[in-house]
């Protein structure tokens, strides 16, 4: 019993200090950070936090990103909705691969799209607009929350759909009135997934936009001559917030929700 | 339980084809056209065959041994995360407890990396690791050891594995929590009664019910660390010399860097088709396995 408090505890601490250490050097000034190393800031100040606020360099970074991650998450869900119903209701022609043809493409390394991407979309006009990041992040997210929906709509036993059909509900009615509801936390569970994986994603929105994402945007300065520490770490932790938010409405389900409903 | 056969269940998945089509499709397309193609600028290509191909399965070419060298590193990488993520995950996921408020807080807080951009992470452990003004770096340097990770290549490899357990180990540690979760009281009550020791728990009831779920987090794992761009490129920038380059910083660096695209585009389609190759292979246990537990 020891050791399994001793094992947890000691975990928790090793996912919590780095996190710590940069919050703490977000209130430092950068004199404090690079002259000595203290524990906690000393000279208390929200100087780095202020310059964020007020440049729209900056802040419409975060704007552009959740801009970007919200059109994504609506779309991914709203088209991957039908589709992994007909997956976990229906046999058809060429279901099982078209199953895995969807999973090849979350599979496939970012890196290999870049420059394609950049040429589709600067094709079709929508280079530097967030729709284009939201239509790329697309390629890894809806198949993922196919997958995951898929799970959770197996587990509802089909006589419930086919007592709607025969109680005279028509497809979309009995889709919307009742089907959605019963997998509401599969529905939540896609939608965090699709979140996560939009807002963490960095190459394929630096390709495709002229520094929009805050990630891009940190990047940039992380690289600029003299590195300023405390703004960058600044930045790092209202990237942290959004996710820590959303983490908290879905904590029931969360654990499920990464087997991918498939418990 | 078998499934009606319904062929119009296609017009239900159409949409979600189209799109993705759309982002796959065309620019795989344009990936296969350059890689067959050279050219002397000005937009002029002319048909080359499987010349960049050849060039890069040579090892014995720059660019062939660039790419192994690559690859080998890519490999190693993945081995050892998922060598060390696994049964880390596994042990965090039973230490964790059962109910209570606990819970919650544990969920959460393991939760968190996961959801840090993960430039974010990178960055965090830029600092972090840092000897001048990163606790981590600090604490090794003090404890005596020779620890720069921007310089030595045994410190930059320890950092990035370091950073990516610390990143990811959580995944694999809540997948074998909703597992165990899903474990009927009965099972445990009817070990006691044997007198199971605790190890006997596990390999028998515990592991069993965890196949399913480790299998999904070994896939992800795999196929996430395998592509791994963002954490490495931040941290070490893929340096110190190549040490750290995997694949895809060195994909990038000849796309979009050199926009060599022939080169760069043979080099993406092998890179697709180790993944797929390798993800199929999962993939394919893990329905059987599926459809063993249903007969």
């Amino acid at each position: 019993m020891r050791t399994k408090h001793f094992i947890l505890a000691f975990y928790l601490l090793f996912m919590l200090i780095p996190i710590y250490w940069l919050v703490n050097m977000s209130f430092k000034t950068n004199a404090e950070i690079t002259q000595q190393l203290t524990l906690w800031p000393e000279n208390f100040t929200l100087a780095n936090y202020t310059v964020i606020f007020t440049d729209p360099a900056w802040y419409m970074g975060y704007v552009h990103s959740i801009q970007y991650v919200a059109m994504n998450t609506v779309l991914s869900v709203a088209f991957a909705l039908p589709a992994a119903y007909a997956f976990s209701r229906y046999r058809f022609l060429g279901d099982k691969h078209l199953f895995f043809w969807l999973l090849t493409n979350r599979m496939a390394p970012p890196a290999v799209f870049a420059l394609p991407f950049f040429n589709l979309y600067s094709a079709v006009g929508l280079f530097d607009t967030p729709l284009a990041i939201a239509l790329a992040h697309c390629i890894f997210n809806i198949p993922l929350a196919v997958w995951i929906l898929e799970g959770f709509m197996s587990g509802v036993p089909r006589e419930i759909d086919e007592t709607a059909y025969i109680d005279g509900y028509s497809f979309p009615r009995f889709f919307v009135k009742i089907f959605m509801p019963l997998i509401a936390p599969g529905i939540g569970v896609a939608a965090f997934f699709c979140f996560m994986f939009s807002w963490v994603e960095l190459l394929l929105g630096r390709t495709l936009t002229n520094n929009m994402p805050i990630s891009s945007i940190m990047t940039r300065t992380a690289s600029a001559a003299g590195m300023d520490w405390g703004l960058l770490a600044a930045a790092g932790v209202l990237t942290i917030i959004p996710g820590a938010l959303v983490i908290w409405f879905v904590r029931n389900y969360i654990a499920k929700g990464f087997a991918l409903g498939r418990v | 339980m078998d499934k009606p056969i319904n062929n119009r269940a296609w017009f239900l998945v159409l949409p979600v084809f189209i799109i993705v089509a759309f982002n796959a499709i065309l620019p795989l397309m344009t990936v296969v056209n350059y890689s067959v193609q050279d050219t002397f600028g000005n937009n002029e290509f002319f048909w080359n065959g499987i010349g960049w191909f050849t060039e890069l399965l040579d090892p014995s070419t720059d660019l062939g041994g660039r790419f192994f060298d690559s690859l080998g590193r890519n490999f190693m990488f993945s081995g050892i995360i998922l060598a060390i993520q696994v049964p880390l995950g596994i042990l965090v996921s039973l230490a964790m407890p059962k109910k209570g408020w606990g819970v919650a807080a544990c969920l959460v807080i393991m939760a968190l990396p996961l959801l840090v951009p993960w430039n974010v992470v990178g960055t965090i452990w830029q600092i972090f690791a840092r000897g001048d003004i990163g606790l981590l770096g600090y604490i090794v340097n003090a404890m005596g050891l020779n620890y720069n990770y921007t310089q030595d290549v045994l410190s930059a490899w320890i950092t990035i594995i370091v950073m990516d357990v610390w990143h990811w180990t959580s995944l694999i540690a809540l997948l074998c929590y909703a597992g165990l979760k899903s474990i009927p009281d009965a099972y445990y009550q009817a070990a006691r009664i044997d007198g199971a020791s605790r190890w006997a728990v596990f390999r028998t009831i515990e592991l069993p019910k965890l196949r399913r779920v480790l299998l999904i987090g070994v896939l992800l794992r795999f196929m996430d660390s395998f592509m791994i761009y963002t954490e490495p490129f931040v941290v070490t920038g893929g340096g110190p010399g190549n040490s750290t380059t995997g694949l895809s910083i060195d994909l990038v660096k000849l796309a979009l860097g050199q926009f060599d695209l022939g080169r760069a585009a043979a080099m993406s389609i092998v890179y697709n088709l180790i993944i797929l190759t390798t993800c199929w292979i999962f993939y394919t246990v893990m329905v059987n396995v599926d459809a063993e537990r249903k007969s």
